[in-house]
């Protein structure tokens, strides 16, 4: 046998118990739930059988067809409020913020990331809440008279992503920033640009690719997100994964859950097909 | 500019740090209910936590899940990058995305489709199964942190191991890893930090022994309540205690 051969049955070797584990327990699953969002439930039983029935029924029910709605507005509310205000934030740190306190101003802006995801959603509960700081505060300012009811509402869902989602994209603008070379904004105040045009026509567009990645991060994590939608906007508004598990819960329906969730990945596929442009994939 | 600069940093650091904070300071309320007004401060809810069975059993479950589904992704990983960086294997790029693969699809997904196939061959959820979930996200992890280590230096200094008659078995364990460690310890702990945090694969491919976010999701049931602070504080402080013994550690050896 020649070395290349041995080199070959060696390497696939290595490579062979991460491709069966993946085969087993991430492929296999794949297709078993693409398989059951074709088939349908007749009383609890699970009748298989390829039928589009579910897609059918997905586009044409208001309640699930509302679910996609308010999970996509939400999602794109979520992502371009966090651009917004964590541009601004990295910008400062990167270069406002003197030299010696940049890491920790930065490490104190991705400080709540240490707390567990569920324990983040609770304690906006305690802040957004009737009795919660906020409105306590600003009654005690004479802002208010009455509470107002934030919470179990859309606003709640989005204050809470918001805050998760400009902690991520403040990182992945910072290291963006730190890259880019000095010599572009001074370039471009020797050839007269002020320092607004400097931001907006040079350095800006030379953030694109760390804040479409962020937003691709955003996009994909917000909107197959469960958590933040169950415990801060509770059942007012229902988004696509908290459908998916409430077909699970109560009605045991597997099929329909299935097809909702085919549907949120067709939604991120379509997200990355709109970024990939900007996204640099194969460095992550 | 500068005070605008420093007053919208001032703004943004209040709205990140509120929320932790409250989580922080009600925690120690003495009362039963983490708002305003402050009542005074006890350590009552941290003791009632800290005595608090499930909870303690949760924790301990998180540990176990994180640390066994962490050590089996990265030496899945390991393996895996060192067979890809060694050969060109026939369909090597197709093989690189299947394993990077789960990581373009939500957590969600992936839960629902591994409780569909263990219902179907009648596996019980527990704390094996949501291992073997938790494998299943950070296995692309630590395979693209580890390939993505791999370079042309490492690729010489295996070949001239395994020309002075080492066997493969060494290569990979007295060579390749020893070289490897800053990024194997890199995908190790991001591993364990995403498992340890993880909810929905848990919520669902667990039943009796649960983790602790999901033991958590069950308090929050019952309302606000200080307890609910007390070990959302404890799981933050010690976050962030090794995050900053870490920081002053490991990494600022390696940086210097």
């Amino acid at each position: 046998m020649s070395i290349e051969q041995t080199e070959r049955r060696q390497g696939a070797a290595l490579v062979a118990p991460a491709l069966l584990w993946t085969v087993a327990f991430f492929v296999l699953p794949f297709a078993a739930m693409i398989w059951m969002s074709l088939s349908h439930l007749e009383g609890r039983e699970v009748v298989s059988g390829p039928g589009i029935g579910n897609y059918l029924r997905i586009f044409t029910e208001p309640s699930l067809l509302r679910g996609i709605r308010v999970s996509l507005e939400i999602t794109a509310i979520v992502t371009v409020l966090s651009v917004i205000l964590a541009w601004p934030l990295a910008w400062i740190i990167a270069t406002r913020v003197p030299p010696k306190w940049r890491r920790l101003a930065l490490m104190l802006a991705v400080l709540p990331f240490w707390t567990s995801y569920v324990v983040r959603s609770y304690s906006w509960t305690l802040v957004l809440g009737e009795n919660g700081i906020v409105m306590q505060g600003l009654i005690q300012l004479g802002l208010l008279e009455q509470p107002l009811q934030i919470m179990a509402t859309r606003t709640a869902t989005i204050i809470g992503f918001v805050h998760f989602f400009v902690m991520l994209l403040t990182l992945t603008i910072y290291s963006n920033l730190v890259q880019l070379s000095p010599n572009y904004a001074r370039a471009a105040e020797d050839l007269g640009a002020s320092r607004w045009q400097v931001i907006r026509l040079v350095i800006l567009p030379l953030t694109l690719p760390g804040v479409m990645t962020g937003a691709f991060l955003t996009f994909v994590l917000c909107i197959g997100d469960y958590i933040t939608p169950q415990i801060l906007g509770g059942n007012s508004e229902l988004t696509l994964p908290q459908l998916i598990m409430l077909q699970l819960g109560r009605r045991g329906d597997y099929p329909m859950a299935s097809a909702l969730a085919v549907v949120l990945m067709v939604l991120v596929t379509l997200a990355y097909a709109a970024c990939a442009r900007w996204l640099k994939m194969e460095r992550v | 500019m500068r005070i605008l600069s420093w007053a919208y940093l001032v703004l943004l650091f209040l709205f990140i740090l509120l929320p932790v904070g409250a989580l922080v300071v009600f925690s120690f309320q003495d009362g039963r209910l983490p708002v305003p007004p402050f009542k005074g401060f006890t350590l009552e809810w941290y003791a009632k936590v800290i005595a608090d069975r499930d909870l303690m059993a949760a924790l301990w479950n998180s540990f176990l899940v994180a640390f066994g589904s962490s050590a089996l992704a990265l030496v899945l990983g390991f393996l895996a990058a060192s067979g890809l960086a060694r050969v060109a294997l026939p369909g090597s790029v197709l093989l690189r995305g299947l394993l990077i693969a789960p990581m373009t699809v939500s957590y969600l997904i992936i839960a629902l489709g591994l409780l569909q196939v263990f219902n179907a061959v009648g596996v019980r959820p527990s704390l094996l199964s949501t291992g073997i979930g938790h494998v299943v996200i950070n296995l692309p992890l630590c395979f693209s942190i580890i390939y993505a280590a791999m370079g042309e230096h490492q690729r010489n200094a295996l070949r001239a191991a395994r020309d002075l008659g080492a066997r493969e078995w060494q290569v990979l364990a007295l060579i390749s890893a020893p070289m490897l460690a800053p990024a194997l310890a890199a995908a190790f702990f991001l591993s364990v930090t995403f498992s340890w945090d993880e909810f929905i694969i848990a919520f669902l491919l667990t039943r009796f022994d649960v983790t602790l976010p999901v033991e958590i999701w069950s308090m929050l049931r019952s309302g606000l309540s200080p307890a609910t602070n007390a070990i959302g504080s404890l799981v933050f402080l010690v976050s962030v205690a090794v995050v900053v013994t870490l920081e002053f550690t490991l990494f600022r050896k390696s940086r210097s």
